[in-house]
Formats: C-alpha cells, structure tokens, sequence
C-alpha cells in the first residue's frame, strides 16, 4: 500500500468527519476493551504469565541468530523448505517464484499482515495470479480494494450494511432476495463463496504467530478455521512471517498462547490453533505436498541492539489500539501505514523511516493505555519518545513546534527571568479574561481555542504570591 | 485532619513543586497543596527556582533541554526530605523519567535516583507517606473524579483522592463512565492534533455530563484545563476544580474556567 503517514493529519481531518466509521469505530471501544478485561480478571496469573512472555521473547531476540538457524534446520529435517528474504522485493520474488513452480492461477491466502507489508496481493496480480483472501475480514476489504484498518479486525472500520451492500455487489449469482441482515448470514455467504475457491486454489498462503524452533513448526490462531483449509488443501503451503516469530520450545508457544487471545478478543484460546511441520508425510491423510517458509527481515534485524528492540517481542494481539483513544477517534486507515495504531507508530518508523513517518510517533497522549495493556510489555510510549528525539536530532521537528518549544524552555531554563516575565503576563492576561474567566478565542493559543475555551489565570502567579505571603509574614513577626 | 502514623518520624521538610501550569494559572491549588501538606504536618517550603518539569522538551524529543531543566530542578529540590507536586504528570516526570535523563552520567546518575526516590505526587503523599486519612473539609456537592494518565498508570493513584473525597462532609462522589480514560489534552498533543483532542475530550465531558455531578475534580491542572475549557464551550454548567482545593476546603476561588454557562 502507499504510505501516506505524512498525511495524517488529513487523513484523520476525514476520518473525524465520516458518520460510517465513526459508527463502526464505537465497536471497537465497547467489544474488544470489556471482554479483555473479563478475560484477564478471571486469570489471576495473568500478569505473570505477561512477565514469562517478555522474558521468553527477550531471551529469543538476544539469541535470534542461533534460533533461527535451529529452526531452519528443524524445517528441512521435516522435508520443507526455507528460504531467506532480507526485504519485502526480495520475499515477493520468491513467493511469486513458488506459485509460478507449482504452476498456479489462484492462490488462497489465510490472514496475514506480512503479506500485507510485501504488498504481496498486487504483486501477484500484477503476474496472473489470483489471490483469494479467505478471512472473513480480509475477503471484504479485498472485495472493496482496502486495505486492513486493524491487525486483528482488517474490516472493522466497516459497518454490516457496507458489507452487505458489498456482498450484493459482487456475488450476483445468489438470489437478490436472500436476507443479508445479520452478521451471521454474512459469514455463512462468504463461506459459502470461498468453499469453491479453496478446491481451485494450486497454493495455500498463511502467516505465523509462531515459529518454533525445536520443532520447525509454524502456529497459526484463527477463529474461523479458514486458515487450515488455505493450507492443508492447496498442493502448495507457503508460509510467509518475519524473523522475530520464532520461539524456542513447543512450552514457549503454550505460554504466549495464553496471553495472546485474552489480550487480542478476550478469549481464552482462538477457536483453531493450528501446528504444520513440513509437507503431508507418507501416512498422513492429508496436508500440502510442499511446504515453503519466507522468512522477511525487512528492518527487523537493524533493531536489535537498538532503543527499539523490545517492538520485537509484539505478537500482534491488537491490544494496543484497542485502548487506544487516538484510534478510537481516527481508525486505522488516517495512520497511512500497514500497521496502525500504537505499535504501528513505533514499529512502521522503524520499516519505513522516520521522515516518511514522523507524524505517527507524534499523534499519541502518552496516556500509556497501551503500555498498561501490552501482554509483551512494550513500553510503546517510551520508543515513540525515542523517536520523536530522533526526528529532534534531525531538525525534523515542525519548525512551529520547534521554535514554540525553544521560546518556551529559554524561560524555563531561567528562573528569574521565567518569574519576571510571568509576573508581568499573568495578570495582564487574567484581566483580559474578565469576568467570564475564560477566552474563547486569544492570538496565537488557536490550536487550543479552535474547540475549546481556555481558562483565564487567576492574576499573580503562585511564586508571586507565596513571596509576599513570606514577606508580610516576616514583616508582622518583626 | 485524621492521620494513622506517618511513615516518617518528626516533622519532614518537603519542598512544593508547584507545576508551571499551577504556578501560572491557578495559584490557588498551590496554597491549597501548602494547606494540606501544613495540616498533615509537613514544614512546607516553596523553592524560588522552580519554573517546568521539562516534560513538553521531553516529550518533544529535546533531550538537551530537558538536561538542563532536570538538572536545575534537582540542585533547587535535593536538599529536601520529600519533593511533592500537585500533579501526576509532573510527579511523575521527576520521579519516573529523571533517573533515565542521567542513565551512565558518574557525576549526575545517582544524584538524580536519590532525588526521585524522594519525589511524590501530592495526594498519595498524603495518604500513602502522611497516612492522611480525613482533611477535615467539607463542601455540599455532587463531583466525578477524572483519573489523570500519568498519576494513574505510572503513579498507580486511583483509590487514594476517592478515599480523602469519601470522608469529605457533604460530598457526594458519581463516579463517570470511562474515568480511566485520556481527556486528549497530552501537553502539546492538544494543540498539535487540535482536532484529534477534541474528538476525545468530547468523549470525555459526555461522560461527565452523564455522571450527574456537578463538579469535577481531578489532580492535574492540565487535563482539568481541557476538560474546564470543553464543557464551558459546551455550554455545560459543571464546575471545574483541583481536588486539592477541595480537600483543603479552599474554594472560595472561582472554579477553572468561571462558573455558569
């Protein structure tokens, strides 16, 4: 997708004002926060089980070499295939390359935002092969040509009578009298259309949540089960995930596992937590005749050892931008990047650098939601500031925000002249105010006063006070 | 004023960081603070070289400037047995994110850690150090309680004020929906993403409006400034204060932002 992050503010300008996703983003704010939270009080463990995770994937990052190299041999043992891609080009080209091998025309895809940050599906038209998205989610904003607003909910900036209205556009052979009016009869529409597609498809592409080493097995979650008919069904399993999903053990996954759907929908487990380990074996009744895994750095590597390392324990629940008020209020799309929200403020300077994306680390509170509720313990907050310092060192700062702040900490920086000039302006400034106590416009405070009014200060300032308070009291003491 | 045992012995000397915003617009909760930190039986003093925690150079990504200002902060301030601030945010910038600041600096590292192993937030100083239990104050009136970001999820400052509020004769506390959420000021984040904020503090002061009180309190100026500012712009009536005022029983002050509509 093109990356608009720059444009954030235009693009979160729009958002505001869209009556369709301000609805559908209501959604967002009342599901996912209270059944995680039900989730997470009914697990007292919880947050200890968020302390193993973090130390299980820390222990990863500072070995990730050793690991990956284990999990390539376990992968082969297994009879599959592994191939190295250092950036998205380079991972395209090797998927395209396998779907060309096994000469397909269609491929099935099951969730996956790697792919969607190889831009994999355009890649693939573009040379005449048809990507079919199976997750219900992806399928519809596959059909409307989006991209996913959300890592766990692609479509969740949409409301059921878009998607209707959608499924009545596109699957003009079924009646046009079939009720569409509830969720349910939209799931059982779309299943009905993909069940024909996963027969015609000559190759199953998924992601990971995991990757584990001892084994050289990929974990997929889902709840609708179309992640394990993409790839046990095509001759042809592609897996596609970036570097950091590898964990060490089978045990290791089991420990994230349990955090990772409490944190992402507040279920206990996904309804499918699917194992593949290498092609379908001679007894197996059933499974793909190859099985491929691309493993993308794209950036990944060049954070470790960095302030923003940590980012790369994220396992993607979505837990951030669920309790995010910014993208509560704008959606995923103003953020213009493939990953939204607050780990996408961090994670998407660090893919794509931080003059294309400066305005992401900066649209944040600092409220800290997200840390609080981060199963890996990101301290997110703290690698946007990092990053709001990188753009500082760089003069990329906004020369209005710049010199505002340069004026400001001149003051700070100087007592004497902060309280000289303070004791003159603020009295000045609360007779302005009158009686009203409060401005509803003032040059130069537009950004405050365009939506709210800003309260008038009280007159002499607490410094200016508190000495004459002293002096009069030392006075009357005399 | 009812106090269990302080955690301290004797009378400790606490220096009041009375926050920019506090020193500039609203004096009155920095007597209020001085009141209530007299009364638990603190020898309060106010040093005169105290301008801004750092926090809009540090947020804005200026690690030298926020140097500069932690640096002059902690020469005002160190001499102290405690460093108390009217404000989660700024408590928290001494306490939490000074230390960092120095992080493999000989001269200033420790320096910085013992400051902040010193720093408090001043209504958990209360409850938590002065084990304040009951300010004495009283006021008829019906108040929601905002949880400011900082104090709450760095500080972990949620039961102290609703406790100090609960023993307060005539106050009547409705607590509003979604108090734990952000009211969208941020510091600059208010001015910088204007429309953003809105969109959020609008939440907010439904929220509020919803609660049927008619005062709202909370403990940093900021977000009172932009919640005060919004439901006056509103039209709202709800009156707007430091929760400090109140439990100083000092509101003879106008609330932020005047009353009325």
């Amino acid at each position: 997708m093109e990356l608009t992050s720059n444009k954030f503010k235009e693009n979160a300008a729009r958002a505001l004002v869209d009556l369709q996703l301000q609805k559908a983003l209501g959604n967002v704010e009342k599901g996912f926060i209270g059944k995680r939270q039900k989730s997470v009080d009914a697990l007292p463990e919880f947050d200890a089980l968020r302390d193993n995770a973090r130390d299980i994937k820390n222990h990863v990052l500072a070995h990730l070499d050793l690991y990956l190299e284990e999990y390539e041999r376990k992968v082969l043992a297994a009879g599959g295939h592994v191939h190295w891609a250092e950036t998205a080009e380079d991972a395209r080209r090797i998927v395209l390359e396998i779907c060309q091998k096994a000469g397909a025309r269609t491929v099935t895809k099951g969730k996956s935002m790697i792919t969607e940050e190889i831009a994999l599906n355009d890649h693939l038209e573009a040379n005449g092969i048809e990507p079919v998205e199976t997750d219900l989610g992806e399928y519809i904003i596959q059909l409307r040509g989006e991209h996913p607003s959300h890592i766990i909910a692609p479509a969740v900036h949409l409301n059921k009578e878009q998607v209707e209205s959608d499924f009545r556009r596109v699957h003009t052979h079924l009646p046009e009298g079939r009720d569409l009016s509830e969720p349910v009869s939209l799931l059982s529409e779309a299943r009905e259309v993909l069940r024909q597609r996963y027969f015609a498809a000559d190759v199953g592409i998924t992601g990971a949540n995991f990757l584990i080493a001892e084994t050289g097995t990929s974990v997929i979650v889902t709840n609708e089960g179309n992640g394990d008919l993409t790839q046990t069904l095509g001759k042809v399993h592609v897996v596609v995930a970036s570097i950091e999903k590898i964990v060490p053990t089978l045990e290791d996954t089991a420990q994230i596992l349990r955090v990772l759907a409490r944190s992402a929908t507040g279920q206990d487990m996904s309804v499918y937590t699917t194992f593949s380990t290498g092609p379908k074996r001679a007894d197996d009744p059933d499974g793909p005749d190859e099985y491929h895994v691309v493993l993308l750095d794209n950036g990944r590597s060049a954070m470790l050892g960095t302030e923003y390392q940590d980012m790369l324990r994220c396992i993607r629940c979505g837990a951030c931008m669920n309790h995010c008020p910014v993208y509560h209020a704008v959606g995923g799309h103003a953020y213009g990047s493939v990953y939204p929200g607050p780990m996408g403020a961090v994670l998407t300077p660090s893919l794509n650098g931080i003059d294309e994306t400066g305005q992401l680390p900066n649209a944040s509170t600092f409220c800290g939601r997200c840390e609080a509720v981060c199963p890996m313990r990101i301290p997110l907050p703290k690698m946007m500031r990092h990053w709001r310092e990188r753009e500082f060192e760089r003069n990329l700062t906004p020369l209005t925000a710049r010199y505002g702040l340069k004026a400001w900490a001149f003051f700070a920086k100087r007592p004497r002249l902060y309280r000289l000039a303070a004791s003159f302006g603020m009295p000045l400034l609360s007779l302005m105010g009158g009686s009203s106590r409060r401005f509803h416009s003032l040059p130069f405070a537009g950004g405050w006063t365009r939506h709210r009014d800003l309260p008038a200060p009280e007159g002499r300032t607490f410094l200016q006070a508190w000495a004459q308070r002293e002096t009069q009291k030392q006075e009357a003491g005399q | 004023m009812t106090l269990n045992e302080p955690k301290v012995a004797g009378q400790p000397r606490v220096g009041l960081f009375a926050t920019c915003l506090v020193d500039l617009f609203r004096p009155s909760v920095g007597f209020a603070s001085v009141k209530l930190l007299q009364d638990a039986g603190c020898e309060v003093h106010v040093p005169i070289a105290q301008t801004c925690c750092g926090q809009p150079a540090y947020n804005t990504g200026d690690k030298a400037d926020t140097r500069a200002i932690a640096e002059q902060v902690i020469e005002a301030f160190e001499g102290f047995d405690f460093i108390v601030a009217p404000s989660g945010s700024c408590a928290a910038m001494l306490k939490k994110h000074y230390p960092g600041l120095f992080e493999g600096d000989a001269l200033w590292e420790d320096r910085a850690k013992a400051f902040s192993g010193k720093c408090h937030e001043l209504i958990s100083f209360l409850t938590d150090v002065m084990m304040v239990r009951d300010t004495g104050a009283r006021l008829d009136a019906k108040v929601t309680y905002h949880d400011s970001c900082s104090g709450l999820r760095e500080l972990g400052i949620q039961e102290q004020p609703r406790k100090l509020l609960a023993n307060v004769n005539g106050v009547e506390v409705h607590e509003m929906a979604d108090s734990d959420v952000c009211c969208g000021f941020g510091g600059t984040f208010c001015v910088k993403y204007s429309d953003i904020s809105n969109a959020i503090v609008t939440k907010k002061v439904g929220n509020i409006d919803a609660s049927g009180a008619d005062l709202l309190l909370a403990g940093d100026l900021g977000c009172l400034m932009n919640m005060a500012g919004k439901l006056k712009r509103q039209g709202s009536d709800v009156e707007v204060r430091h929760v400090a005022e109140v439990l100083a029983g000092m509101t003879s002050q106008p609330p932020i932002a005047g009353s009325g509509k």
